[in-house]
């Protein structure tokens, strides 16, 4: 079992470090949006610490990018078992 | 398809958030009732999975790009409940720590994506493989769950009064027709390859 789950983390963090690898189109959702103009009607209504997926403080894109994935698939996953075992307690 | 702030009217986002939360709870009682020990990990795992996989976005047609959801690959592997629990959790920390969809638009990403592309698609999937291979079950599924979710956004788009129905509706399902081969096409590889090699992890609970 302890192999299944460093396998499927290892997995997620070697995707997260590839993501600069990913397209830059706009997404379905966002395609739309500015196709048929109220992609102007977005707002942000609180300021996030890891914005548009780019760590602060890198200067190179590519490794902001990565570094943004590696903490989201830390974070995601921490928080994940720990929700796990929360759901598990009382039984 | 994270909907920002902005986009929704807050009739629309409040009840996002209502029966979000209301569905949620109903699956957080479910979760308990068959979460085994060793599931706990892989909850963490396949939210890594999904949150990594979920920044690898891949072109589509004219400009565009899409990527995987990935309702059904936790749905069939933790069961639908604990599987709308990791695609929440997932959309929650986007939302949160990398500006992906608005806070106020949460209730209705959860819906869209953690609900009818999770727990609906599950009891499709389960529907669809009484009557054809798995293979072809978890395609359909799977890409049933990607167009049923754009065609709720844009619901919600146009009870907002964003945009008319008859723009945004046609336009988000057209879109999210393309996307959702390509999550098919993930979703078929990857539950094949746990399928094969640990076939133990994959939820038998929940026939119809």
């Amino acid at each position: 079992m302890k192999k299944t789950v460093l396998f499927g983390l290892l997995m997620a963090m070697l995707l997260a470090i590839f993501s600069f690898l990913a397209s830059s189109f706009p997404d379905g959702l966002e395609r739309v949006a500015e196709n048929h103009n109220f992609l102007k009607n977005a707002t942000n209504i609180f300021k996030v610490p890891i914005a548009d997926y780019l760590f602060p403080g890198i200067k190179s894109e590519k490794l902001a990018t990565s570094l943004a994935g590696l903490a989201g698939v830390i974070i995601v996953f921490l928080s994940g078992v720990i929700l796990g075992k929360l759901l598990q307690r009382e039984r | 398809m994270h909907i920002p702030d902005g986009f929704l009217s807050p009739p629309v986002f409040i009840s996002g958030w209502v029966i979000s939360l209301g569905v949620l709870s109903y699956a957080q009682k479910k979760t308990r009732e068959y979460l085994k020990d060793k599931m706990v990990p892989l909850m963490g795992v396949m939210a890594a999975f999904i949150f990594a996989a979920q920044m690898l976005n891949f072109p589509v047609l004219g400009g565009t790009s899409g990527h995987l959801l990935g309702g059904v690959l936790a749905a069939v592997t933790l069961g639908p409940y604990a599987g709308a629990i990791v695609l929440s959790l997932v959309l929650f920390v986007q939302c949160l720590i990398f500006q992906d969809g608005g806070l106020s638009a949460l209730g209705a990403n959860i819906f869209n994506m953690a609900i009818i592309g999770t727990i609906l698609s599950y009891y499709l999937y389960v529907l669809l493989r009484k009557a054809m291979p798995r293979s072809v079950a978890i395609f359909l599924a799977s890409w049933l769950s990607v167009v049923m979710a754009s065609f709720f956004c844009a619901l919600e788009l146009g009870l907002s009064g964003t945009s008319p129905f008859k723009v945004v509706l046609p336009a988000m399902l057209f879109v999210h027709f393309f996307i959702g081969i390509g999550e098919a096409m993930i979703t078929v590889l990857v539950l094949s390859f746990i399928f094969k090699v640990r076939p133990d992890l994959i939820y038998t609970g929940g026939k119809l």
